[in-house]
């Protein structure tokens, strides 16, 4: 486990950025996180799933903007001056997530890092690397690279994709 | 020193490539005296960065050949085809030679012994030697004192000349060779010692030379060291001087004997004009370093691509800042601020002026590529019994640098694969009633928006059923009912071939699956045209340019989308009565022709965008070679766009070339009308 969750410090403590999907609070290491900002309007992308909300311009970079929301399948969806995205560096990419809202930077003990526990087959749960515990609420740790770089996210290419696509 | 060894082994490439460029072309009946001169040139140059450097093994080889050539170009001997195959091998040991200096490569000194045999077998028998280390030999024929003549030389380098490190010992002995010399070294008169820099050069040189050479020839022993003006050669008509200060080589203005009082003294009054210690000011900044024979490579410099990137980035915000000023200007009223209007037109043109200059610093002809296909052809044609003549056309078709190079693997690839899978033996050729020398022609042009570059030969074609049953074997999902452009997209997949042995050429299969990989990351398109024996075309076609292009916004529904500029034709509001249904499609007719109707709302999913073509507009475009009317909303503006990539933090978005950003700030996607067309084909 080289640094999944986040840089080590050496007193062993880690920092994390933590943000709300629905009821779930979320954590993800505080060094992937570039910004966090409001929801300006996207241009949408044809042809792409429901939860790639498109493209904005971040300052001359064009960075594709995913809503968590819809992908976790939560019911409220709305898009107004509360909602938040943050910016994250990913994958030598720079992404932007929409969440519920973003709570707060929790710092972390080793031994406050539960291992995730085992979840049947049929959830994807591979991205989660850890249970924490802040305020007396579940803290979901995970590994936004594996997250943002999972095959139904359909952000990253993948090879066969790439071949079928062939160009006439 | 190693930057001044990187121009020199980069000069030397390029000259060597030169050398080679003209030797395939050249016509052996009736040889070009300039393309003769051009490579003399070309090999001198070569020797003399070599000398320069040090790198004597260079030196030699290059000598052999240019005394060859010099021979070739005054007549006395006559092109053959052997010597054209003894200068391309020299050539290559020449290349060989650099690569050992530049890299430390291996250099099979063999080699450079068997080529230098065969250029002195050629040159009647002069005896050069090529081994090692050997100093330059001296001109091989002695001075016939009867048809001599006397010459007056007189050098007079600027005065930055010993920085430039120029063997003067080497000229001298090389004169000294063609004739009897003296030589007589003037030092300009300075204002005082305690100002005196040995570094700068206040010597001039005055050799009397007696040699049956002709003037021209003792020009040529110059042309390295020496630019026109420093340099006066002519028939003498007085005896030589007796007095004066014999020098050997390398003089030095310390070494150099007493500043010969008057004689000859008109020359010698030329030879001061200048020369004072207070012209240090009037040094000519960076002018250390070799002069070039060709006056218009004088005119060029070099420049790290990592600089003209960085100025067509700052271009292209430049381009964007430029599009937001003239957004928030448009608020102003016309009238009250008819000066901000008149301004901001002026900022647009002198931006897009700017920009076009930026951006041709990059464009480079294709013949940058293409010029080293004729002698692969030569080689492997020759190596694989075949016969095969190459046909470029286009050469100057340009193309932004980085696309050019990374288009020189997949075309080598395509060349290889035309001669050794495509062009057939001669034998075979005959049985199949073509004449035994196949063709492989290599084109570009540019149509619209792209360059399309062309690798066709008149060869067997694609072999449809191997290529099935080898898909098969493969275990790639194959039918026999498949079109036959399916079939040959097969030949892209990872690992095929077709070729039953693998040989040193081709066979390997890595081939194809990399051109096509190499295309795409260009933005580009591969296709495959072939009959069965009546060969096969390769057609790839590039984006023109990665940065910045000239588009039309246009609105469908809420959404503002970038057609190229270059690939529209025309764009019209139609009448109810040009609007037709065919099956389930729509075509228009313009004029005479009968259009597919493309609803760009329909193939990107857009609501609220008007559905019938008689409110909206129809931009007819191009999209390669087929017309095709899209139907938008409206015609919004037209404008510079700068090419922003969606891959970078994205993923490849089909019908598009890119995003852009616009004046407000938002996302506008550029639209790739072929692949748009094929999107909307395939839905």
């Amino acid at each position: 486990m080289e640094n999944k969750t986040g840089k080590t410090v050496e007193s062993g403590i880690q920092e994390f950025l933590t943000f709300t999907l629905g009821k779930a609070e979320y954590g993800i290491d505080i060094l992937k996180v570039q910004e966090i900002r409001g929801y300006d309007s996207v241009t949408r992308i044809a042809n792409a799933p429901e939860f790639h909300k498109g493209v904005i311009n971040l300052r001359g970079v064009i960075v594709p903007i995913i809503d968590m929301r819809v992908k976790f399948g939560l019911e409220h969806v709305a898009y107004d001056q509360f909602t938040v995205v943050i910016i994250i560096n990913a994958l030598g990419r720079v992404i932007g997530m929409v969440v519920d809202g973003v709570s707060d930077v929790v710092s972390l003990r080793e031994e406050q890092i539960k291992p995730p526990p085992e979840f049947g087959a049929g959830l994807d749960t591979e991205y989660i690397t850890g249970i924490g515990t802040s305020n007396d609420q579940m803290l979901i740790l995970t590994d936004i690279e594996r997250l943002m770089g999972g095959a139904d996210m359909q952000l990253v290419e993948n090879r066969s994709n790439a071949d079928n696509n062939s160009a006439v | 020193m190693t930057q001044f060894f990187q121009v020199f082994f980069q000069e030397c490439a390029e000259h060597l490539a030169e050398m080679e460029r003209i030797f395939l072309s050249i016509d052996l009946q009736n040889p070009d005296a300039e393309e003769l001169d051009a490579v003399f040139r070309a090999a001198h140059s070569i020797k003399g960065g070599a000398g320069t450097f040090g790198f004597s093994d260079m030196t030699v080889m290059t000598h052999a050949v240019e005394t060859l050539l010099d021979n070739v170009r005054h007549g006395k001997l006559v092109l053959t085809r052997e010597m054209v195959e003894v200068f391309l091998e020299a050539g290559d040991a020449i290349e060989m030679q650099l690569a050992g200096h530049r890299d430390g490569a291996d250099v099979a000194l063999a080699k450079v012994e068997e080529v230098c045999g065969k250029l002195s077998a050629i040159g009647e028998g002069g005896a050069i030697r090529c081994a090692g280390t050997a100093p330059v030999v001296s001109m091989p024929e002695p001075a016939q004192t009867g048809a001599a003549t006397f010459y007056r030389i007189v050098f007079t380098p600027q005065a930055n000349f010993f920085s430039r490190a120029v063997p003067m010992n080497l000229l001298f002995e090389e004169l000294a060779g063609i004739g009897e010399t003296t030589t007589i070294a003037h030092v300009a008169a300075s204002d005082s010692f305690k100002k005196y820099d040995p570094e700068r050069c206040l010597t001039s040189w005055e050799v009397w030379l007696v040699t049956e050479r002709s003037l021209e020839d003792i020009r040529d022993f110059f042309m390295f060291f020496a630019d026109d003006e420093e340099l006066i050669v002519e028939v003498a008509a007085t005896d030589i001087p007796a007095e004066g200060s014999t020098v050997t080589a390398n003089a030095e203005p310390e070494t150099a004997g007493p500043l010969l009082p008057d004689r000859p003294v008109a020359a010698a009054e030329g030879l001061r004009k200048g020369r004072r210690f207070s012209d240090r000011d009037e040094l000519p900044q960076g002018t250390s370093g070799r002069k070039h024979s060709d006056a218009h490579d004088a005119s060029s410099i070099r420049v790290g691509v990592s600089k003209v990137d960085q100025l067509i980035n700052q271009m292209g915000e430049l381009v964007i800042t430029q599009a937001m000023l003239a957004q928030t200007a448009q608020r102003f009223d016309p009238v009250m601020n008819e000066d901000l209007h008149r301004g901001m037109a002026l900022l647009e043109r002198n931006t897009r002026d700017l920009q076009e200059s930026v951006m041709s610093i990059r464009m480079m002809p294709l013949s940058f590529i293409f010029s080293r296909f004729p002698r692969l052809v030569h080689d492997l044609a020759a190596k694989l019994g075949k016969q095969a003549e190459l046909k470029l056309m286009g050469e100057a078709t340009e193309l932004d640098k980085g696309l050019i190079e990374k288009l020189a693997d997949p075309l080598t690839h395509l060349v290889r694969n035309s001669l050794d899978h495509g062009i057939e033996t001669p034998v075979e050729r005959m049985a199949a009633g073509k004449l035994p020398g196949g063709t492989v022609t290599l084109s570009a042009a540019q149509t619209g928006g792209r360059i399309v570059i062309e690798v066709s030969d008149d060869g067997a074609g694609l072999n449809r059923k191997k290529i099935l049953k080898k898909a098969a074997d493969k275990g790639l999902p194959v039918a026999e009912e498949m079109s036959d452009d399916e079939v040959w997209q097969l030949v892209f997949a990872p690992g095929f071939s077709t070729a039953e042995e693998v040989t040193d050429v081709s066979g390997r299969g890595v081939g194809m699956d990399v051109v096509m990989k190499n295309v795409q990351s260009m933005g580009g398109r591969v296709a495959i045209l072939s009959g069965e024996g009546a060969g096969s075309r390769v057609v790839i076609s590039l984006p023109l340019t990665l940065a910045i292009l000239d588009g039309l916004s246009v609105r469908v529904g809420e959404e503002v989308f970038i057609v190229p500029l270059n690939s529209i034709l025309e764009s019209l509001q139609l009448g109810p009565e040009s609007v037709n249904q065919v099956g389930g499609n729509t075509t228009v007719r313009v004029r005479d022709a009968y259009l597919p109707l493309l609803k760009v709302a329909d193939v990107y999913g857009i609501a609220k965008a008007k559905e019938r073509p008689e409110e909206a507009i129809v931009v007819i475009v191009d999209a390669e070679g087929e017309h095709v009317a899209l139907l938008v909303d409206e015609l919004l503006n037209q404008h510079q766009v700068v090419i922003k990539s969606l891959e970078a933090n994205y993923r490849r978005v089909h019908g598009t070339a890119g995003a852009t950003i616009l004046g407000d700030g938002r996302v506008a996607l550029i639209l790739d009308v072929a692949d748009l067309v094929h999107l909307w084909r395939k839905s």
